[in-house]
């Protein structure tokens, strides 16, 4: 049984022709998330439409969720203010958890956070955000002051870290925040992929090699898990170091 | 992976985009979907997930306020209950006293009368026993003369009596001898 040579799943397996016409709009990662945009509005709409003294299992279910990213990371993180950042953080968290999981359901099985333009549509939404935050609390010298010279050190060390720090806050911290999601969640598929795609290629193999299929689809499956696992860890992750800026933000010295 | 409905844009690795460079299209994309997103859950979930929580602050509030409510008044009551119990027992001690002053005047009262009407009674008694006396005495006087005039004119004689009568002998011996016997 002559067999082509396997080809290992690559980064041209990311990227789809259009479902239907020619637009973009029509591929799978833009499709998911706008999918996703419904999925999440319409489910926290019907959770907490009642707003129940008592909660019935689905307002149970979205008050899990929210009064986890109100409390464990914007009341916790931000402190006093945290409120009226609570819908934002609400927000990145639902959309960044649910496009992640996307690679483990079945039939979508693509997260969207592996196409690097979404994890940036958010982080500059976060950039945004820290950034206008502190320059209305503290106004753009003081704010660019307290950045670049901390204080409590000596004064030659500012040549140094004064551009670090400067870095940090306009560059290192949006892309790192962005490559961060990407990376895991691309890295992710990418090895679901080669267990997956490596099985189907065993299995189509001569006998003796199909039994090391049942190796690799095992490896999928648990790695699937592992994934479910780092994509809800992601989503908290970035939710988490969005709010640690705001707060940083807010912070009068840091 | 095979999908049918999305089809791989490129098998080759060579002509596929890098995955490390963002395309325009999808940043826009998301940053429209975001911001869809931002503004349904700001607008529909938060408020009402947020309304929940006061709902359930405040009932929990308001059931401990109204608990306290109940015993500020139940204690209310107490004090109330205790005040006039006090009230009752001061006007019972009162009216045990006033009704001690009250028995011992009647008493007194009763007393005083009928020490009068004691010396009410004897006075009478002795008014009557005087009048008796004195009538007795006034028959017996008239009696005893008539007796010793009779007496005497059966000794001296019958003419003596009329003249004894007019003269009052008898009445002045009778005085006579009632003045020696005192």
């Amino acid at each position: 049984m002559a067999q082509p040579a396997f080809v290992p799943p690559s980064s041209s397996d990311f990227f789809f022709n259009p479902a239907f016409g020619s637009s973009f709009l029509a591929t799978k990662p833009v499709m998911l998330v706008m999918f996703s945009v419904i999925l999440i509005a319409a489910f926290f709409t019907v959770s907490a439409r009642k707003a129940a003294v008592v909660p019935s299992r689905l307002q149970f279910a979205g008050e899990m969720v929210y009064g986890f990213v109100r409390n464990s990371i914007g009341k916790d993180v931000i402190g006093e203010e945290y409120q009226r950042f609570v819908p934002f953080l609400f927000a990145i968290f639902t959309f960044v958890l649910t496009n992640n999981l996307f690679g483990v359901v079945p039939f979508m099985q693509f997260p969207t956070m592996s196409h690097i333009g979404f994890p940036v549509s958010i982080t500059i939404f976060v950039y945004l955000v820290y950034h206008y935050v502190a320059i209305k609390k503290k106004g753009l010298g003081r704010y660019l002051k307290e950045m670049c010279f901390m204080p409590g050190v000596p004064k030659a060390v500012y040549v140094i870290l004064a551009p670090v720090e400067f870095l940090t806050y306009f560059a290192v911290r949006p892309l790192t925040l962005a490559m961060r999601l990407f990376g895991n969640m691309f890295a992710g598929h990418l090895l679901l992929l080669l267990f997956t795609l490596g099985g189907e290629y065993m299995l189509k193999s001569a006998l003796f090699v199909k039994f090391f299929a049942i190796l690799s689809f095992g490896m999928a499956i648990g790695l699937s898990f592992f994934e479910m696992g780092i994509q809800c860890l992601q989503a908290y992750i970035f939710t988490l170091l969005a709010a640690l800026y705001i707060a940083g933000a807010l912070a009068d010295e840091h | 992976m095979k999908t049918y409905l999305f089809v791989k844009a490129a098998t080759a690795t060579a002509d596929a985009p890098s995955p490390v460079v963002p395309k325009v299209g999808e940043i826009i994309v998301g940053l429209i979907a975001f911001s869809i997103l931002f503004l349904l859950l700001k607008s529909k979930a938060v408020p009402m997930f947020e309304k929940a929580y006061a709902a359930r602050t405040s009932a929990i509030e308001g059931g401990i306020e109204k608990a306290e409510a109940a015993q500020r008044a139940a204690e209310s009551a107490l004090h109330a209950y205790t005040a006039q119990l006090n009230e009752a027992r001061t006007e019972a001690q009162e009216i045990r006293e006033e009704a001690r002053v009250q028995g011992a005047a009647i008493i007194e009262d009763l007393r005083g009368k009928a020490v009068e009407e004691a010396t009410r009674i004897s006075a009478a008694a002795r008014a009557s026993i005087e009048a008796e006396r004195q009538q007795a005495i006034a028959s017996l006087r008239h009696e005893v003369g008539a007796l010793a005039t009779e007496l005497a004119s059966k000794i001296v004689g019958e003419a003596l009596d009329d003249h004894v009568r007019q003269s009052g002998i008898v009445d002045r011996f009778i005085a006579d001898l009632e003045k020696s016997e005192k």
